[in-house]
Parts: structure tokens; C-alpha cells; sequence
């Protein structure tokens, strides 16, 4: 069988990854996503230890994490919306307002 | 009956608690009533402590009461604790007989002021520090009560604040009186070190048991009394009580008279084992006393202004107390402090009465023969100029007489004969006042003339019962002559004094000294008769005959003068240059300094704030990468 | 077979989410993301986590995408949009990328053989998940409830248009 440590590596470079993407995009729905390819990079981590300590509750925290992952991307995808009704774009240059 | 002589300090004390907090809404009677009968409550308790004290046997005195340990800090500690001995007795009598009738009369003398409340408060607060001055059984709580009447006579001095004089004239005696407590704090400071502790019966065992050093005893000495000039306004610290004037006048009574001048006399009493050890320090006590005494007189000689030749009149009667602690005999001088008390406060006190009298004149050249108008301040103030001149049988000749006697039997003779030419001036400078005030032609301002009146009995009662003991005062200290133990006065002070310190004299001595003593206030008085009374043209034709004197005299030898250049001015412009190259330049530079660089370090950091999230998540992550990397480390 | 199909998934995954860097489509890349979380799904039942695997699959790949598409329809953008201009950043951000990953990996080198292989005795069954649920883990359930209502409410209200006049 597959040693744990390899889901570890796995989740190490979907995180990178997930940073890579964040810092590279510029539009405000793909850094979003970028945000949820972190979070199941952390979610995979967990689930992996729960695997090597044997218990079973690393995947209830993972089960909470995809709950709250799903209630925080539905309000951040809401404010995208609104923030594209008021500035017509979701380039994140255009966001600057707190300059200063 | 002695159990409650603690209480004696804290009854103005509360009383002085209680105007302090509500006197903006008490009414003016109920000040005045309380004021006084706190004070008339300490002078019941003193008198029974006295009665009490008088059937303690000596060995158990002094009796001590601590009321808690104040300090607690190694070799520097301080109890609140209060003794009663004779000495500390007759103090608290003097403070609060004189002190009760002196408010009676600020009753009547104040009357019209808008500072009614706040005058009686501070003259609680004054008579609260200077019991405490008094009953202290330590230095340090003895230097509490002496910081305190300092403030006293300064909140006092410049009580009327809004006239400068006033208020110069008050921050003058604080600071001068300050150079006096920097030195005396020294005293105390190697008395802790030295003997361990500042407690008096310590400090007087550690001397009767050989611990102290001569040379130690004389530093200490000196330093305490240094302290005493400046409070008892001796030389060279006595310009600040001239100004004094400046206060209210049964302020000038009670502080500079009676009782806070004396002060210096109590310690210097009080410390006497210390002196007597070093007999250098008792010299320079003397021969000090002596020098003011007939220093201060000479310039009371010339001034015009009534309430100046008085405050002359203290410091030169100051400095014979000062005479009797420095030639050994201390209970003469706590016995001139005694009687002083009462006619000095009685001349003050009369002196604000003509004030009052006059629509506060104070200039005696616009006053004469007021004799006819003031029945009762007249032969009051007649009676106190009597007793100092020092005419037999009232109170002045008694404890006068004394110090003299006793300065000659220690072979002191050039202090005697200093302290009798100050016994001429002293009588003619006083009857010089008693004439161009009270006899001779009416000078007066028509405005003066048309109010003329007697004092209100409030005041004219005090001047009575003062009267009264000037006169008898003296009647509990005859002199030797009269039998060995005639004087009761150095017989109840032997526990503190270490009796046969008075050297003897012959009969027939003792007889020819007090009949020059006699002779010579007689003098004085009849040469002021001769030039006031007698042929008023005299004064003007010896000054014309010797007007350098008469300036330098009538400037009080420009004393004040070469203390503003001497000290004042270059400490003055001293400040003002620190003022302005340190405190503005370097503190308030660096403050400014320090919010500049802080707005400015704002101002760069801010730069970091690009507004955009992504320059945010940039620095998280780079703080993650070095926090990681710490850790893994 | 296990270490066929780990191969398979985690280049899978991987694959997609630099696909999904690369590509400039908003669509595109949600699409990708898709497919990267369905990988991942199957990584967890690997892991010996069925119900896991299947809410990953019904909730990311499913609701939470779906709902990436649907915001990306309205938003509606005509042209895909370039690339960051300034190429240093790219670089800088992979440099700090690479840094942590490796940063990462030091952290966990001292377990790559300790830590026991997939295959062992316990499953995460409903029934077991669900009996930690509802012991240990009752407040936080509660809790989470509320939390989704809280977003449900807020999404909804943020994004009503206002009142006409």
C-alpha cells in the first residue's frame, strides 16, 4: 500500500499551487478559486493523519471544514457580484479604496 | 490627665479638614465658632496635660505616645509620636492661649474680607503644623510640623494674592525659609546616620552616653541651626520677616510674633545636649543672637511704617533668645520666648487695631496723639511697649533680665554688652513708636479723621486679657536674687535642662546688673521723650548731621539689595538661560522630535498600504515562509 | 491497484489545477476545478474515507462549483482577461511558492516512512462519523447549523437589489 507521507507531499503541492495561483491571477473569481484549492490541500492533509493516527477525527474536522468552505464561498461570491455591480469589472486593480 | 495630650494637634486639624472641604458653604458664623473653639479645646486639653504633668515624677518623662510607624525604612524611620515634657507643655500653651485669642480677634479684624473661610482654614492649618512642630518626639515629624507652618506663613503672607507685594512677599519668606530647611534637612540626615535613629530621647541618650563625637555634635549643630535662621529669622536669613508684613496683621501676630518665629528657639531648646557638647555651636548660637539683636534694632530705629518696626522688633528680640540657648541658659530663653509671646502678639494686635482704627494707615507719620480716641488700644499697646522695653515688675524685665544676667555670668561680655545697647535701642525705638502714634501733634488724613473709632469689643478683647498677662507673666520666673527658688519657670524645665548649667553670681552682682539693665531701659525711653515729646526738631537735626548713616540705616543697610545681586539675579538669569538652550531646545526638541519621527515612520509605512488585497496576502505569506522557517530552525 | 489509482488521482489533480493556472477562461478554469476536486474525492476514499469522499464530491465538485459557474455566467466577461503584466511578479510569487513547498516539506521529513501505509482497520462509515458527531462534536455541529443559516440569510440579503423607490 501507498505510504501516508505521499498524501502529504500531495497536499504540500496543491498548496503551492493554490499560492501560485493566488498571486498570479487577476481577476477576483479565479483568485477565489484559488483560495478553495488551499483549502482541500488542507483538507487532504487532514484526512491523511486521521488515516495514520486511526482515529476518526481528523474527518470530522474535514467534514466541518467543507461546511463552512460552502457557506463562505456563497457570501464571498455574493460580494464579487455586488462589487462587479458597482465597478462594472473584477480585475483586482481596480479595487483600491483602502489605499493609504 | 495626661492621656489625651495627643489630641492636642489634631482637633485644628479637623477643624482645618472640615473648612477645607465644606467651607464654601458654611455659613460665616458657624466658621468663625468652630475655627476658635478648636483651638480654645486645645488649649483646655494643654492646660489639664499641664496640671497633669506637673505630679509626674521626673524619671518618667517624657511621656511618649506613638500613634503608628510612619516610616519604616531601615536607619530612616519615623514614628508619628507625640511627647509631653515641660518644654513641649509650655510650647503648646504659648501656641494655643495666644493662638485662641488671635483668632477671636481675626473675627472682629476680618470681618469685611471676601477670604473669611479660607483665612480661618489656613489659621487652623497653621496652628495644626505648629503643634505638631511642638509635641513631635522625633526630628522628622518635628521637620513635618516645620515645613508646614512654612507653608502657613506663605499661604498667609500672600494671603490678599491679587496685591503683588503680597504675593512677592510670600514667595520671598518661602524661599528663603527653604535655603534654612536644606540645611537643617542636612542635620537630620547625619543624625539618622550617626545615631540611629531621630527620636529625641534616642538622640539625648546617645549623648549622654558618649556616642557623639564633639565635631560631630558641632556639624550637626550648626547645620540644625542654620535651619533656625531662616525660620527664626536671624541673620543672615532674616529678610524674608520684614516683608511679612505684607499679611493680614493678627497674621503677622500670631506667625511672625508668637509663635512660628519662635520656632527656631524650640528646636535649638529642644536639642540643647546637642549645643552644650559642642561648644563651638553654642558660641556661633550666641554671638548670632547678639549681632541681630542689636542689628535688627538699629534699623527699627529709622522705619516709618508701624507694623516694620515691630517685625524689626521681633527679629532683634529673637535674637536674645537666641543669646540665653547659646550661653547655656535655656530656660531664660524659652522664658523670654514666653513673655514674648504675649506682648509682642499685644502690640501686633494693637498695632491692627489703630490700623483698623485709621482705615489701615499704616505710615506713622500721618498718625499722632490718638491717645485721646482708641481708650482701649491706647493703654493696651502702652502696657505691651512697657513690658519690652523691659521696665521693672511687668514681664519683659523678668525673662530680659535673666538673659542678661546669665550671658555675663558665663563671662560673656561682649554678648552682654551688646544685648544692653540693644536694651536702649529697644526702649527707644518702642516709645519713639508710642509717641508719633499715640501723642503729639494730629497728623491724620481728613478721610482717617472722620472715621476714627474704637476697635469692636471682639478685638478689644483679646488686646485686654493680653494686657493682662504681659504684665503678671513674668511673676512665675523672679530672678535669683529673690530667693533660690523663686523662679518657678527654670525649676519646672529642670527635667529637660540639665540643671546647674547656670553659673553663679554674687548677690551684689547680680543686684548692679539689674540696675543697669534698669538704667539703661529708662535711658532709652527718656531720649525718646526728648526727641519726640520734648523738641520734635531733634530726629531731623541728627540726621542732617549724619545722613549717610540715617541712609543706610533707613535702607536696612542694602541688604536686600546685595541679596538680589548676589544671588537672585544670576539665579534668575541662570534659569532663564537653561530655560532657554535645555528645556527648549533639547526637551522640547526631543518630544517634538519623537512624534515627528513617529508621524514621519506612519507616513513610509503607509506606502505598504497599496489598497490592493493582493500586496496583503504577499506579506502574509512571506511572514509565514519566515515564521516556518524560524521554527524549523 | 491502490498505488495505480493514488498515481492517477494525484497527477489528475494536479494536472488540472495547472491547467487551471494557465488557462485565462474563467469558464475554463472552473471547469477545471472541477475536475481537480473530483480527484480529490477520490484521494479520500483512498484514505479509507467514504463519506468524505462523497460529501467532497456532492458539495465542492457539486454545489460550490456550481455556483462558481453561475456567478461566472452573470459576471459575463466578453474577453478573457490577461495575464499579470509584470513578469517579475510571476516570478517572485512562484520563488515564494517553491520556498514554502519546500519549506513544507523539511517540516514533514522526518515521518515520509514512518507513518504506516493506507489500508488498515478503521473506515470513516456514516455510523462512525456520526457517532463523533453527536458526542464530541454536538457544539460545533450546532454551531456549523447556524453558521450556514447565517449565510444562507446573508448571501441572499446582499444580493437583493434595493427597494424600487
Amino acid at each position: 500500500m501507498i505510504p501516508i507521507s505521499y498524501f502529504f507531499v500531495l497536499s504540500i503541492v496543491l498548496f503551492a499551487l493554490g499560492i501560485l495561483a493566488f498571486f498570479i491571477k487577476r481577476d477576483l473569481i479565479t483568485m477565489f478559486m484559488a483560495v478553495e484549492i488551499m483549502l482541500n490541500a488542507a483538507n487532504l492533509a487532514f484526512i491523511a493523519l486521521a488515516k495514520a493516527a486511526g482515529s476518526l477525527h481528523g474527518q470530522v474536522i474535514v467534514f466541518f471544514i467543507i461546511t463552512v468552505a460552502a457557506a463562505e464561498a456563497a457570501v464571498g461570491l455574493a460580494i464579487i457580484l455586488l462589487v462587479f455591480r458597482q465597478k462594472k469589472s473584477i480585475k483586482t486593480e481596480d479595487m483600491r479604496l483602502m489605499k493609504g | 490627665m495626661t492621656e489625651y495630650f495627643w489630641l492636642i494637634p489634631f482637633i485644628p486639624g479637623a477643624s482645618t479638614l472640615v473648612l477645607a472641604v465644606f467651607g464654601k458653604w458654611l455659613p460665616k458664623k458657624y466658621v468663625s465658632y468652630q475655627a476658635c473653639l478648636s483651638v480654645l479645646a486645645s488649649f483646655v486639653i494643654s492646660v489639664v496635660s499641664f496640671l497633669g504633668l506637673l505630679k509626674v515624677s521626673p524619671e518618667n518623662l517624657p511621656l511618649v505616645k506613638t500613634l503608628f510607624g510612619w516610616i519604616i525604612s531601615g536607619v530612616f524611620s519615623a514614628n508619628l509620636s507625640f511627647q509631653l515634657d515641660p518644654l513641649s507643655t509650655i510650647m503648646a500653651l504659648v501656641v494655643t492661649g495666644v493662638g485662641f485669642l488671635i483668632h477671636v480677634y481675626s473675627v472682629g479684624y476680618m470681618a469685611h474680607d471676601k477670604g473669611y473661610t479660607r483665612y480661618f482654614t489656613y489659621l487652623n492649618l497653621f496652628t495644626f503644623a505648629m503643634l505638631i512642630l511642638v509635641m513631635a518626639s522625633n526630628i522628622v515629624l518635628m521637620f513635618v510640623g516645620w515645613e508646614g507652618v512654612g507653608l502657613c506663613s506663605y499661604l498667609l503672607i500672600g494671603f490678599w494674592f491679587e496685591k503683588d507685594s503680597a504675593a512677592s512677599a510670600g514667595k520671598k519668606a518661602f524661599i528663603v525659609n527653604r535655603i534654612g530647611d536644606a540645611a537643617f534637612i542636612l542635620g537630620i540626615f547625619f543624625i539618622l546616620i550617626n545615631l540611629g535613629s531621630g527620636e529625641f530621647r534616642a538622640i539625648n541618650e546617645a549623648i549622654g552616653g558618649g556616642l557623639v563625637s564633639q565635631g560631630l555634635a558641632t556639624l550637626i549643630a550648626l547645620l540644625l541651626f542654620v535651619g533656625a535662621t531662616g525660620k527664626s529669622a536671624q541673620i543672615p536669613l532674616y529678610v524674608w520677616l520684614p516683608d511679612a508684613m505684607e499679611g493680614p496683621t493678627p497674621v503677622s501676630a500670631l506667625i511672625h510674633a508668637a509663635t512660628m518665629v519662635t520656632a527656631g528657639v524650640y528646636m535649638v531648646s529642644r536639642m540643647n545636649l546637642l549645643f552644650t557638647l559642642s561648644g563651638v555651636a553654642a558660641q556661633v548660637v550666641a554671638l548670632v543672637g547678639a549681632l541681630t539683636a542689636i542689628y535688627a534694632a538699629t534699623m527699627a530705629l529709622t522705619q516709618n511704617d508701624i507694623k516694620r518696626v515691630l517685625a524689626y522688633s521681633t527679629i532683634s528680640q529673637i535674637g536674645y533668645m537666641f543669646i540665653g540657648c547659646g550661653v547655656g541658659a535655656y530656660a531664660a530663653g524659652m522664658f523670654h520666648l514666653y513673655t514674648h509671646a504675649f506682648f509682642k502678639s499685644l502690640l501686633f494686635l494693637a498695632a491692627g487695631s489703630v490700623m483698623h482704627a485709621l482705615s489701615g494707615e499704616l505710615d506713622m507719620r500721618k498718625m499722632g496723639g490718638l491717645r485721646k480716641y482708641l481708650p482701649l488700644t491706647y493703654p493696651t499697646f502702652l502696657i505691651g511697649a512697657i513690658a519690652i522695653a523691659g521696665v521693672p515688675f511687668l514681664s519683659g524685665f523678668f525673662s530680659k533680665d535673666a538673659i542678661l544676667t546669665q550671658a555675663f555670668a558665663q563671662r560673656q561680655y561682649f554678648i552682654w554688652a551688646l544685648g544692653i545697647m540693644g536694651a536702649v535701642l529697644t526702649a527707644f525705638y518702642m516709645f519713639r513708636l508710642i509717641f508719633l502714634t499715640f501723642f503729639g501733634q494730629e497728623r491724620l488724613d481728613a478721610q482717617a479723621r472722620a472715621h476714627l473709632h474704637e476697635s469692636p469689643r471682639v478685638m478689644t478683647l483679646p488686646l485686654v486679657i493680653l494686657a493682662f498677662f504681659s504684665v503678671l507673666a513674668g511673676y512665675v520666673g523672679l530672678p535669683v536674687v529673690l530667693g533660690e527658688k523663686a523662679n518657678l519657670f527654670t525649676r519646672f524645665l529642670e527635667p529637660v535642662f540639665q540643671p546647674g548649667h547656670e553659673a553663679g553670681l554674687t548677690m551684689s552682682m547680680e543686684w548692679l546688673l539689674i540696675l543697669i539693665s534698669v538704667a539703661v531701659a529708662l535711658c532709652g525711653i527718656y531720649i525718646a521723650y526728648l526727641f519726640y515729646l520734648k523738641s520734635p526738631h531733634s530726629p531731623h537735626r541728627l540726621v542732617s548731621r549724619f545722613p549717610r548713616v540715617y541712609k543706610l540705616l533707613y535702607n536696612k543697610y542694602y541688604v536686600d539689595e546685595i541679596y538680589n545681586a548676589v544671588f537672585v539675579n544670576p539665579t534668575v538669569k541662570g534659569s532663564e538661560a537653561v530655560y532657554d538652550n535645555f528645556d527648549l531646545k533639547v526637551i522640547d526638541g526631543t518630544i517634538n522630535g519623537t512624534a515627528a519621527a513617529t508621524g514621519f515612520t506612519g507616513k513610509a509605512l503607509s506606502l505598504f498600504q497599496s489598497g490592493l488585497v493582493k500586496d496583503y496576502a504577499l506579506a502574509l505569506l512571506l511572514g509565514v515562509i519566515l515564521f516556518l522557517g524560524y521554527l524549523l530552525l | 491497484m491502490a498505488a495505480f489509482l493514488f498515481f492517477l488521482l494525484a497527477v489528475t489533480c494536479v494536472g488540472s489545477v495547472l491547467a487551471m493556472i494557465i488557462s485565462r477562461n474563467q469558464a475554463h478554469n472552473a471547469l477545471f476545478l472541477v475536475l481537480a476536486f473530483t480527484c480529490l474525492g477520490g484521494l479520500f476514499g483512498l484514505l479509507d474515507a467514504p463519506f468524505i469522499a462523497a460529501v467532497q464530491i456532492i458539495i465542492y465538485a457539486g454545489a460550490i462549483m456550481v455556483l462558481f459557474i453561475f456567478v461566472v455566467m452573470m459576471v459575463n466577461l466578453r474577453q478573457g482577461i490577461t495575464r499579470e503584466k509584470k513578469k517579475w511578479t510571476l516570478f517572485f510569487s512562484g520563488g515564494l511558492a517553491i520556498v514554502l513547498l519546500v519549506e513544507l516539506i523539511l517540516a514533514i521529513r522526518g515521518t515520509f516512512f514512518a507513518l504506516g501505509r493506507t489500508g488498515g482497520e478503521k473506515t470513516g462509515t456514516p455510523t462512525e462519523l456520526g457517532r463523533l458527531l453527536f458526542t464530541d462534536y454536538l457544539y460545533p455541529f450546532e454551531i456549523t447549523s447556524v453558521l450556514i443559516i447565517a449565510a444562507l440569510v446573508g448571501a441572499i440579503v446582499l444580493v437583493k437589489k434595493g427597494a424600487k423607490e
